[in-house]
């Protein structure tokens, strides 16, 4: 698994100019974790968030609002049609602006199957983007630019590298102070990753439940004793465009189970 | 319905002890925890599971609030002829959840 | 007091108070009880063995939530001589007795693995019932750096 991600890491180039230097090498968040995490994480069976994607699967067939369609009625099989459906997220629609994964099905729950919202951190959402985003498991990250026109999504990177880089909270700390300068040493009991979306959804031991990169991040600004952005802001959504464009290449393997 | 994962072997040998491993979606919650209010979240957790082979009972458990959420459990069984495993468990409120697999004896 | 800064306080006293073994756990929060009357009540007075249970634990769990546990007492499973029960017993729960697993000669083997919820460093000990009566009891220290059941957070 590691030599074929170096190997996809090697051939693929960022984007973007003026983009700061990567982690070397790219690692998943899956190897700062304790072998019992990891071990939680990789068994197909035993991985709580697997609980997310079976209910999704349920989901994914349920005929929904005032269309009476389920997912399934337009997009088939998932197993086909989300093969890279998480990979390429967040990515730009037109009407709707920057949407990340569980935005883009909150969209499409309601716009396409004419049915009531899902709210943020719902489970039905989160069972959902985890059945969705499972299906895209062994799919390296291909954030969306290269593929859409750069001015589109180029605000929402450029946004999410300036709070990547921003000194922020009580502690002023930046994302890049921990998860550039800093990953792999010890803080605390726990040794600091690099910061990447790969594995999300993920089972966070912590909240003894599976929860969004979102809720993540948040709880990051919580490290940092700042003030949370709401669930489904455009500054979350900003840092996960630049994440995903940092974490280029690198392999997807959600759900992850993080301490 | 609660929802709850079975895994068994689909084929077993004859007398031979083999795993069962079985995840159930609960929060397992402990009855210490307050919610943003500050207001206790009562207890509420899988307190019984029950494991029958062929129909015949071979594990019984009394969990409490210190299996974590969502609980994993995994134990050993063994038969004489073909047949299906079959789980069930219920919490404190009275839900209850129900998993079958079936397995052949080589 | 803000979550984070609990955590950072016990874990400091936690890891401060763990070189002399566990002879001076931090009395700030929930305390080891003694859990002699809990044993005595399962064991009812009956001759209870020390060792033949192998237990993996984790030396040390990142978060005491959800902490893999492994449990294989060394007794074959015959119709007439079995492990009849066994049992968790986390002194520093504020429930110690975490399960109880009843197994049935076809079991094949007394071998269960869970995930279990430790509130702080503390002693786990494995009580094993056999079917004649006696008993066997294993115990394992664990360092718990991030404790469970009392941690008040969302």
């Amino acid at each position: 698994m590691k030599l074929g991600a170096a190997i996809v890491l090697l051939a693929v180039a960022p984007v973007f100019a003026q983009e700061p230097a990567r982690p070397a090498p790219l690692t998943p968040g899956s190897e700062f974790q304790s072998p019992e995490a990891r071990q939680m994480q990789f068994d197909d069976f035993a991985n709580p968030g697997l609980l997310w994607v079976e209910r999704g699967e349920k989901l994914w067939s349920q005929p929904r609002g005032e269309t009476n369609k389920s997912c399934a009625s337009c997009h088939g099989d998932a197993r086909q049609s989300m093969k890279t459906a998480a990979a390429r997220h967040p990515r730009y629609y037109e009407k709707l602006g920057v949407l990340d994964l569980e935005g883009r099905i909150k969209a499409c729950v309601v716009q396409n199957q004419k049915a009531p919202d899902l709210p943020w951190e719902s489970q039905d959402l989160l069972s959902l983007s985890t059945y969705v985003a499972r299906q895209a498991k062994g799919q390296h990250i291909v954030p969306s630019a290269g593929s859409q026109p750069a001015s589109a999504l180029r605000a929402s990177y450029e946004r999410g590298r300036r709070l990547y880089f921003e000194r922020q909270g009580q502690l002023n700390l930046a994302c890049n102070n921990c998860h550039d300068a800093n990953w792999g040493k010890t803080l605390l009991a726990e040794r600091i990753s690099q910061g990447h979306p790969g594995d999300w959804p993920a089972y966070r031991i912590e909240w003894q439940t599976l929860g969004s990169l979102q809720r993540r991040l948040r709880a990051c600004y919580f490290g940092v004793r700042a003030e949370l952005p709401p669930l489904g802001s455009p500054d979350l959504v900003a840092l996960e465009v630049y994440l995903a464009e940092r974490a280029k290449g690198l392999e997807l393997s959600p759900p992850g189970v993080r301490r | 319905m609660m929802l709850g994962k079975l895994q068994v072997p689909p084929s077993v040998k004859k007398g031979e002890p083999f795993e069962i491993r079985v995840l159930v979606q609960h929060p397992m919650e402990t009855g210490y925890r307050r919610d943003l209010n500050g207001m206790s979240i009562p207890m509420h957790i899988v307190d019984k599971l029950v494991c029958r082979v062929g129909g015949r009972e071979i594990l019984r458990a009394e969990l409490g609030t210190g299996i974590a959420a969502n609980p994993y459990l995994a134990f050993y069984a063994t038969a004489s002829e073909s047949g299906e495993v079959e789980v069930e468990w219920s919490d404190n409120r009275g839900d209850t959840g129900r998993v079958t697999a079936r397995f052949t004896v080589a | 007091m803000k979550r984070r800064t609990f955590l950072k306080r016990s874990t400091l006293a936690v890891t401060a108070a763990a070189v002399p073994a566990l002879a001076q756990q931090p009395t700030r929060f929930q305390p080891a009880q003694d859990v002699k009357p809990l044993l005595a009540e399962i064991t009812k007075g009956a001759v209870v063995d020390e060792g033949g249970i192998e237990v993996q634990l984790p030396q040390i769990a990142e978060n005491g939530n959800s902490v893999p546990m492994h449990i294989k007492v060394d007794h074959p499973m015959a119709p007439a001589d079995f492990v009849a029960a066994i049992h968790i017993v986390a002194e520093r729960n504020p429930r110690p007795l975490v399960a109880s697993f009843h197994l049935k000669p076809e079991a094949g083997r007394a071998e269960v693995s869970t995930r279990v919820r430790l509130a702080g460093t503390q002693t786990v000990r494995v009580l094993a019932a056999m079917s004649d009566g006696r008993f066997r009891i294993v115990q394992q220290d664990v360092l718990v750096t991030a404790a469970a059941c009392l941690d008040e957070s969302m």
